[in-house]
């Protein structure tokens, strides 16, 4: 399933200027237009540690239900602007932020509004796989819910069912479920830690670099498996590999020196990209 | 042989070689030294204490002065009530302190609790026997079981503390960090899932704080003071094995005098066996630390 473009994105957003929507000479762009729900609408958005500015004026739209890649350079901001969506960097002290960040309408950085509720409804699947060593797969998908204070036995199973099969593990595991989740392969493992994730039920899944540490087999299955998680779950994912991007997002976020630099349709970043930047990144000129 | 200035003539190499024997003889001989003192130990409760182990001494009550027989069955079980008080004192209060080291604590906090921590593990035992004196035993006006077992327990809260924040800090981050991505609440991410995974290593720590505390005299003699009978309350007095064994061993009578060898083999026996439970816990740190 690819994207139709429609006017908004189009837009390229560059340093602090935002150009207006620009229509894109797409020949699809007479098609009638989808109407996109947007899941992440952030605005102006900049992120310091400590004295040194790592997200400069960023504003983007991230749509739902759909595979958003970030690329970029080591050091560009892109795993600091995953963690600014599910508040994870606050683990890190003496960071300060501007701007306002949407999740589905919702203020996360609101008053009031918690840090551990946002994390419920925005997951996170991290670069290295880490089940925890003490618990048994079935354990580990189940833990979340579970320290949420999830009793109800035939609950825990169906989830435990439904988040094993939607991470395209249930088949390798079901005969072995007590034994401990550090047992699996390293594509398990990382499969298995999805299976976490979507056990709670968040709206939306974030990927920092989830197949950065796995065979070109596992990382095949994982692809595979974020073009199934699309039609439930909005995607975000921060990846190095620009084939990765290419083959399994919709809309691709540029980012570089802290600034995003374009944002559009995956297809038409890798053709036809609008910045200098981005095409010399893309085409392996630097990064 | 190439003829080199960098080569040892024969002399200067035999020389060397005589060198290097006798300090590796020195360094043998020291450390032989070090390992002597415990087999010293083990050999004198044997020869001396062995004898007087029999089922009486695990079972009977000690016996009025002048009577042949009887055994330490009430010191036996007082030292491990008062190891079990302890615990319950020390083991919450260490661990607790422990967390807040390792997740909680800022820079500055942090390096004040370590020095106290560090100088409370130095305090004197028969000091900790003294201030317990003071507030526990001398308000309520009876020495008792309860005092004993604070006074043990705060003596076990130092030692906890340190080596529970040494195997937290153990825990890798990205367990901290996938607990708290699925939106579980912080002190349930480090209770449920950082305690657990360094569960091993808090349980060595408060088994070696148990071997310290198991043999101390000092802080009991102000508080536990000890009796000869069967204690039927944790309100008044109770009895210990080391307790038991300085009083033995400051009688005059022979055959108190074997009982206060064979209390001391059967304490070195308890302290020996924590000692081993340490080694097999720690020996496996392959899934968890």
């Amino acid at each position: 399933m690819t994207t139709l473009p429609e006017a908004a994105t189009g837009q390229t957003v560059s340093g602090q200027t935002k150009t207006s929507a620009v229509p894109g000479p797409s020949p699809t762009a007479s098609l009638p237009i989808e109407a996109e729900q947007i899941a992440f609408d952030i605005k102006n958005f900049s992120l310091w540690y400590g004295q040194r500015q790592a997200l400069m004026d960023v504003t983007i739209s991230i749509p739902a239900k759909k595979v958003t890649a970030i690329i970029g350079p080591s050091g560009c901001g892109k795993s600091t602007f995953l963690r600014a969506l599910n508040r994870m960097h606050e683990l890190t002290p003496g960071i300060r932020l501007e701007g306002s960040l949407r999740h589905f309408g919702d203020d996360l950085y609101g008053p009031g509004v918690e840090a551990v509720a946002v994390r419920r409804r925005v997951g996170m699947v991290f670069q290295k796989s880490n089940p925890f060593p003490t618990m048994s797969v079935a354990e580990n998908v189940l833990v979340g819910l579970r320290l949420n204070g999830v009793r109800d036995k035939s609950v825990l199973q169906d989830r435990l069912e439904k988040s094993l099969h939607m991470a395209a593990l249930w088949d390798e595991v079901k005969d072995h479920l007590n034994r401990p989740g550090t047992s699996l392969s390293g594509g398990q493992q990382q499969r298995l830690c999805i299976a976490r994730s979507l056990a709670v039920q968040p709206e939306t899944l974030l990927m920092d670099e989830p197949c950065s540490a796995l065979d070109p087999i596992a990382t095949a299955k994982i692809e595979e498996l974020i073009q199934t998680l699309r039609e439930t779950y909005t995607v975000v994912i921060v990846t190095h590999n620009m084939q990765q991007a290419a083959r399994c997002s919709d809309r691709t976020a540029f980012f570089y020196m802290g600034r995003l630099i374009e944002f559009d349709d995956t297809r038409r970043m890798f053709t036809n990209p609008r910045n200098p930047q981005t095409e010399a990144y893309v085409s392996g000129r630097f990064g | 042989m190439i003829a080199s200035p960098y080569l040892p003539t024969p002399g200067y190499a035999r020389w060397r070689k005589l060198k290097s024997t006798a300090v590796t003889a020195i360094l043998v001989v020291c450390a032989l030294a070090v390992i002597t003192p415990l087999f010293l130990i083990i050999y004198f409760l044997l020869v001396r204490g062995f004898g007087s182990i029999d089922w009486n001494f695990f079972t009977q009550l000690p016996k009025p002065t002048g009577e042949a027989g009887g055994g330490m069955a009430n010191a036996i079980l007082g030292t491990l009530i008062l190891l079990a008080m302890a615990s319950v004192v020390g083991v919450p209060l260490g661990i607790l302190g422990g967390i807040y080291l390792a997740e909680y604590g800022t820079e500055r906090a942090n390096s004040w609790l370590r020095f106290a921590a560090d100088v409370l593990n130095g305090v004197p035992s028969i000091v900790w026997g003294m201030v317990i004196y003071l507030v526990l035993v001398v308000p309520f006006k009876t020495f008792s079981a309860y005092a004993g077992g604070v006074a043990l327990g705060l003596m076990m809260v130092p030692l906890v503390v340190r080596t529970s924040e040494e195997v937290l800090i153990l825990v890798p981050q990205s367990y901290r960090e996938a607990a708290l991505a699925l939106g579980v609440a912080r002190w349930k991410v480090i209770m449920v899932i950082v305690v657990r995974t360094a569960l091993k290593g808090i349980m060595t720590g408060v088994i070696v704080a148990l071997a310290r505390i198991a043999g101390e005299t000092a802080p009991l003699l102000f508080t536990a003071l000890g009796n000869t009978f069967w204690s039927h309350s944790l309100k008044e007095p109770i009895s210990a094995l080391p307790l038991q064994i300085f009083a033995y061993a400051i009688s005059p009578y022979d055959d108190w005098h074997r009982q206060a060898w064979a209390g001391a083999l059967v304490l070195m026996a308890l302290i020996l066996a924590l000692n081993i439970t340490v080694r097999v816990l720690s020996r496996d740190r392959s899934t968890t630390l």
